[in-house]
């Protein structure tokens, strides 16, 4: 098997693996990270998503080879209890999850998000949430939440 | 003679588990541990239990510990469903945190020699006249918990509660938004191999032989487990069992299964079938007028999937005859019960203990996936092995939510009013939870070598609420009615409890013709249903929920409003709901405003996120889903061809609650399910001029009742 190496949470990794095993599998499965979900094996629920440099993707459906040099942040990456990124403290402020199953894809694409746009609107937020499901309805909170962090860090 | 006032009796579940030490702990240095034999599903119920204990204690909310429901200790509540886990776990902790706070005192009072009168409690820390102290950890030693709970015990009046009734952050959500593990599908156990399972595509077919051999050529391969009609493989990864399980499927023969309805006709279908008949209630008119005319309506709610976020997922570990069991199931004591069916085992051989999962709104696979993995873990070597369904096995293969028919006639006399009304449910039964049957209701239990008959659903009893019956009576006050249940005796498609049973498809049928009557009758549909309705706290949800959204706004072009209510088994939660569309080629929900009575609010920001979560999977029934199917097999098994609402596609959510402190509280998680459906059906009337009446409001309904009207 195939040496691949790319960057995950600003680590240098190294993982030999078939070419054509998902990211999802080899995160949870070999690296023991396991913020990522797995919903539905087939990139149409968002719960496995993650930056790959930069954009939100998802994990389940994306082979290994396809990740060699590239920068992967999972929701580990982006901030822990004492240094939160603003978009985890903001959902808990706003208490924007019921099951909170979801929440780490919801995170990333959010993060994916105010990288490329800080300042969206509420309708930009939901375009960008779109495509990841939430089936508790906390949809309202969760918008309420990335408008909040993006205020905090534009003052920031 | 005056009769003498009823002895005071316990809550129901500390009735059931009286033992003190069961429910509260002092541990360590300063923490407290609670128990509750309910479960968290992401309903927040842990925190709002936490917050009732912490109240009645006088300690600090971080102290305590909720522990999670294990049949190794904890108290056996049953299942977590029906709205049920504040009013039965919230009372009897309160009732039994009230009485360990009283046993404490008086130890204190004898060790620092004060009276108990004198003393009081600030975070733990028990003090008294003269600066004297001591706390509940020093005195843990003295105190033993191993008593009966004693009737009669008082807890705190509403007015001295400073945690209950206040929004707390939830104790959960930090942990899910660093991704700790706190999930089942992310715990890792020491030697954990990974099973899947191999389940027909065929409606209703059973393995009748298989070809292992690719399938044993995959490497790190562990066990294939052949068990009659049960089949599956343990690997020693995900990825290696995903490949096995598919060489397993090439080699697998199937029986031609059974048929399954016309999807397009499911009135036809639940209308033609055996059923066992129910007269859920009646009422006679005290004078019988003449009736001018007779309105009759069909109603239609389609098979719904739960369709939880994560795919259900269980883990099994077998030691020598006995076996450890970690689920994300709503019951663990009731599926233990299956699981000793099943397994011919004492229930004491097995411990079933809990973990989180994904929202599961109701009886979903957790249950059926925990007896996979114990099937699998059999061949495993004592290794734990976890087993995790696929997204298709998870739409296809779980238990949905009932369809319904459900007939209204309503007698009108010369003014419109409703002088009879006959309300007749034809649909399956709404519950096949397990540990209720001498058989097991899990569904690995109807494929092994000598299968258990699949269970039939069927309906809780009327004083739990019942079943397809759920809301069928009117709160209203009408002089004459028959309410009928007619309960399937067949069950082609497999169905068990979804969010609010039956309640959803009654109250959208019920709420749907009274606003038809009252637009027959020239009424605003607020001051109709006030009309009718006695209750107080019923109006006052009504008047909020009118006042909050200025009813009735400006009709607008291409707009509509609706309203619609309903007390949630008609002794839970109070709910009504406005909804504002806007109706072109499709139906978009703009905005709903709801008000809601739960009585006392433990955590009123919780009850709120449950209110908004509840009205907008509604508003997803509503506009999207049905299951679909062909006549052999389940077809909607992907997101693409069950979708959900999306975050674009998702209304304004504004909640206001009417706290009463002094009122028993009762759950808010499917209380607005059934008000959010009518006010949305009731809307697109007011907006398009049409009466849908068959679920989900798409445009292809629309058109077909805009055929039907004209």
């Amino acid at each position: 098997m195939p040496t691949i190496q790319f960057q995950l949470n600003g680590v240098a990794t190294a993982v030999d693996a078939d070419p054509d095993q998902t990211l999802l599998d080899v995160l949870r499965g070999r690296l023991g990270v396991t913020g990522a979900h797995f919903g539905c094996g087939a990139g149409e629920c968002g719960a496995c998503r993650v930056m790959v440099d930069g954009h939100a993707m998802t994990s389940c459906d994306m082979p290994m080879w396809s990740v060699a040099d590239k920068d992967v942040v999972t929701v580990e990456g982006l901030g822990t209890a004492k240094q939160p990124h603003p978009l985890q403290r903001a959902f808990i402020t706003e208490q924007a999850m019921q099951c909170g199953y979801c929440v780490p894809g919801i995170l990333i694409s959010a993060a994916a998000l105010l990288k490329r746009n800080p300042s969206p609107t509420e309708a930009e937020v939901r375009a960008a949430l779109d495509r990841n499901l939430c089936r508790c309805g906390s949809h309202n909170r969760m918008v309420r939440a990335v408008l909040r962090a993006a205020s905090e860090m534009a003052t920031s | 003679m005056t009769a003498p006032s009823p002895a005071p009796k316990l809550p129901v579940s500390l009735a059931a588990n009286p033992r003190l030490s069961s429910w509260v702990g002092f541990t360590g240095e300063g923490r407290v541990t609670i128990s509750p034999g309910k479960v968290e599903i992401g309903q927040g119920i842990v925190t709002a239990l936490a917050q009732i204990a912490a109240d009645e204690l006088d300690v600090d909310i971080g102290r305590i510990e909720m522990i999670r429901a294990s049949t190794a200790a904890s108290p056996n509540e049953g299942v977590t469903s029906g709205s049920l886990s504040i009013q039965q776990s919230g009372r009897a902790l309160r009732h039994a945190c009230a009485e360990v706070r009283q046993r404490f005192l008086s130890a204190a009072s004898e060790r620092l020699g004060v009276d108990a009168s004198l003393l009081a409690i600030e975070d733990g820390t028990i003090s008294g006249p003269g600066n004297v102290r001591t706390s509940y950890w020093e005195l843990a030693g003295d105190v033993s918990l191993d008593h009966d709970a004693a009737a009669g015990v008082v807890a705190k009046r509403a007015a001295e509660r400073s945690v209950a009734g206040h929004s707390v952050q939830r104790v959960d959500i930090p942990d899910k938004v660093f991704a700790r593990p706190r999930f089942i599908h992310d715990r890792a156990l020491p030697n954990l191999v990974h099973g899947r399972v191999l389940r027909p595509d065929v409606s209703g077919a059973r393995l009748t032989a298989l070809d292992e051999t690719a399938a044993r050529a995959v490497s790190g391969l562990v066990a294939i487990v052949r068990d009659g009609g049960f089949a599956g493989v343990v690997a020693d990864s995900e990825a290696a069992a995903e490949t096995a399980l598919k060489a397993l499927h090439k080699g697998a023969t199937w029986s031609v299964g059974e048929p399954l309805p016309d999807e397009d006709d499911l009135a036809g279908f639940l209308k033609s079938q055996p059923v066992e008949t129910t007269v859920i209630d009646t009422r006679t008119a005290a004078a019988t007028k003449k009736a001018a005319q007779t309105l009759r309506r069909q109603y239609i709610r389609p098979y719904i999937a739960h369709a939880s976020i994560a795919p259900s997922c269980a883990m099994a570990r077998w030691d020598g005859d006995r076996v450890h069991v970690w689920t994300h199931s709503q019951g663990v004591y009731l599926l233990r019960a299956d699981l000793a069916i099943v397994l011919k085992l004492p229930p004491e051989s097995i411990v079933v203990e809990h973990m989180e999962g994904a929202g599961c709104y109701g009886h979903n696979a957790a249950d059926d996936v925990a007896l996979d993995a114990v099937l699998l873990a059999k061949a495993a070597g004592g290794r734990p092995v976890r087993v995790q369904w696929s997204r298709h096995d998870e739409m296809s293969h779980a238990p949905f939510g009932a369809a319904m028919a459900i007939e209204i006639e309503t007698d009108l006399d010369a003014d419109s009013e409703i002088i009879g009304w006959r309300h007749a449910i034809w649909s399956n039964g709404h519950a096949a939870r397990p540990g209720r049957a001498p058989q097991p209701a899990l569904l690995a239990a109807s494929e092994i070598a000598n299968p258990f008959p699949r269970m039939i659903s069927s309906n809780p009893p009327a004083a739990n609420g019942g079943g397809g019956d759920r809301n069928s009576v009117p709160l209203y006050d009408l002089p004459a009615w028959t309410i009928t249940s007619h309960r399937l005796l067949t069950m082609p498609v497999r169905t068990s409890a979804l969010r609010t049973l039956g309640a959803q498809g009654n109250v959208f049928a019920i709420e749907s013709l009274l606003d038809e009557i009252a637009a027959l009758r020239g009424e605003d549909p607020i001051e109709f249903r006030l009309r009718h309705l006695r209750d107080e706290r019923a109006g006052d949800v009504i008047r909020a929920a009118a006042r909050r959204a200025q009813w009735k706004p400006q009709k607008q072009a291409g707009t509509g409003y609706g309203v619609a209510f309903a007390c949630y088994k008609n002794m839970g939660a109070y709910c009504a709901a406005i909804a504002e569309i806007e109706g072109a080629d499709d139906i978009r929900v703009k905005r709903l405003t709801l008000a809601v009575d739960v009585g006392e609010a433990i955590n009123p920001d919780g009850v709120i996120n449950q209110i908004e979560g509840g009205a907008i999977q509604a508003t997803s029934w509503v506009l999207k889903e049905r299951v679909r199917f062909d006549r052999t097999r389940i077809t909607s098994t992907s997101w693409t061809d069950y979708p959900i609402l999306t975050f674009s596609e998702v209304p304004a959510v504004d909640v206001e609650i009417i706290q009463r402190p002094e009122i028993e509280p009762v759950g808010a998680g499917e209380a607005a399910h059934g008000p959010v459906t009518a006010a949305i059906a009731n809307a697109v009337y007011d907006c398009l001029g049409v009466r849908v009446r068959d679920l989900p409001i798409t445009r292809d309904r629309i058109i077909a009742a805009m055929e039907l009207a004209s």
